[in-house]
């Protein structure tokens, strides 16, 4: 199937081009001067955080235009999305803790962003298991949209309550209403990072699409019969 | 003065409920009896040379009450899988808001029936001073618990005709209770620590907005979760 294809090779080139990204951080761009190497991960860290938030917030949206529209191919976005995000949630939490360890010293902290994300991978879990226990497609799509809709409400809620607990997490450097503070060299490794990451969601996106799509034809096939 | 059709149809589904309920008495002895047994365990899991009463009192309150609202909302559309009696209120020439509501303040008044059971054992058992802030108390009680159970109404409609109803809804809901819950915690606790009410206006805002929102939301996703 093309778009199975187009998604490989979107994913491909972005993987790659992550390999650039390593590159780029370890030779070519300077070490922090008070965290030093661990540092580096940020330019995993922070793109896989922003695109996990966004994921929940296209499932959000695919949601919404699913329940008026009841056209499938807004659920198959949305299933995608949130598998993508699930994943990308994943490396936050496994990347958080291993710069957490040398510079805070400890793994886990219970602090606003850290909990933030757990959440947020909560809710993709929850979502996706909701998504396996439903056998019937119709109302495994419609229950999905109102967990997905509930989701992209519920991260708001999450966002203020976890704002006002003090925090150890480092506030936003690129994303904040006054100019990036920090050197041209590094921007320039984040905003490649996060083009990559950007290429990266949308090969896995495409591909797990395309997936569902078949999976769909192959169940419509079996006429129910198979391991749906 | 002739109230509007939307609610006393929703009341009728709610006495219909609750109807049921007393006559049996089965879920809510049960319950009862869960409140107890939670309150004993928490008694024997801590140490009470190393902590006091009161710092631990309201997360034993809140964990009990998260507990309890879990039970009770597992069954309020169990009652409906019978017989298809869901076919039957869904054929009725009333509103589907009306039926959410219905099932609201029927598990509302399951709820807070329960709470009512467990806030004088918990002064009871833990020695709690609660008569001087019962008022407030009551306030954040009753505000947590329209937030939390209106999400867990329009889940549970979902979760029960789905595979692994008892352990979906929990998994599903959880990440929804626990911002109402880590106000309602850090309200109980300023309250029971003998601070101004001043001092917890900020959080019973919180609570305010999570209820107008998800009820909100709740009414609107409702339908698709019933419709075929």
């Amino acid at each position: 199937m093309r778009m199975l294809r187009a998604g490989r090779w979107i994913t491909a080139v972005a993987l790659v081009l992550l390999a650039g990204v390593y590159v780029r951080a370890l030779a070519y761009t300077p070490v922090e001067r008070s965290q030093g190497l661990a540092q580096k991960i940020f330019y995993l860290h922070v793109p896989a955080a922003i695109w996990a938030e966004i994921a929940m917030i296209l499932v959000g949206l695919a949601s919404i235009f699913y329940l008026f529209l009841k056209d499938p191919r807004l659920d198959r976005f949305a299933e995608a999305s949130a598998e993508v995000g699930t994943v990308f949630a994943a490396i936050v939490l496994t990347t958080g803790p291993i710069w957490g360890k040398p510079i805070w010293g400890t793994w886990w902290s219970w602090d606003a962003r850290l909990t933030l994300t757990l959440f947020l991978f909560l809710l993709y879990v929850g979502y996706l298991l909701l998504r396996g226990a439903v056998a019937d497609p119709a109302m495994r799509a419609r229950y999905a949209a109102v967990v997905g809709i509930c989701g992209m409400v519920l991260v708001p809620f999450v966002h203020l309550s976890v704002y006002l607990f003090r925090t150890l997490h480092p506030m936003p450097i690129v994303l904040k209403p006054s100019a990036p503070s920090l050197p041209a060299s590094m921007l320039i490794t984040w905003l490649f990072s996060l083009g990559v990451f950007t290429l990266l969601y949308v090969g896995f996106v495409v591909q797990r699409y395309a997936l569902s799509y078949l999976r769909e034809q192959l169940e419509a096939v079996d006429g129910g019969m198979g391991h749906a | 003065m002739q109230l509007p059709d939307s609610v006393r149809h929703a009341w009728y589904v709610a006495r219909k409920d609750l109807l049921v309920e007393f006559r049996s008495r089965t879920a809510i002895l049960a319950a009862a009896a869960f409140v107890v047994l939670v309150l004993m365990v928490f008694n024997f899991g801590r140490d009470p040379t190393a902590v006091s009463n009161v710092d631990l009192a309201p997360s034993i309150l809140w964990v009990t009450f998260t507990f309890a609202a879990i039970l009770a909302l597992n069954r309020a559309f169990q009652l409906e899988l019978e017989n298809q009696a869901l076919d039957g209120l869904l054929l009725a020439p009333i509103g589907r808001s009306s039926i959410y509501v219905g099932k609201l303040i029927a598990n509302l008044i399951f709820v807070v029936t329960v709470e009512v059971i467990g806030v004088p054992l918990l002064a009871l058992f833990f020695n709690v001073r609660i008569l001087p802030v019962v008022g407030p108390l009551a306030g954040i009680i009753a505000l947590a618990t329209v937030g939390f159970v209106a999400v867990g109404t329009l889940f549970s409609a979902m979760t029960v005709r789905t595979r692994f109803a008892e352990l979906l809804l929990p998994v599903l809901l959880l990440p929804f209770m626990i911002p109402p819950l880590i106000w309602a915690v850090l309200a109980t606790a300023r309250l029971l620590g003998g601070r101004p009410l001043s001092d917890v206006a900020g959080w019973l805002k919180m609570l305010a907005a999570y209820d107008i929102v998800f009820v909100g939301v709740a009414l609107l996703l409702f339908p698709a979760t019933v419709n075929e």
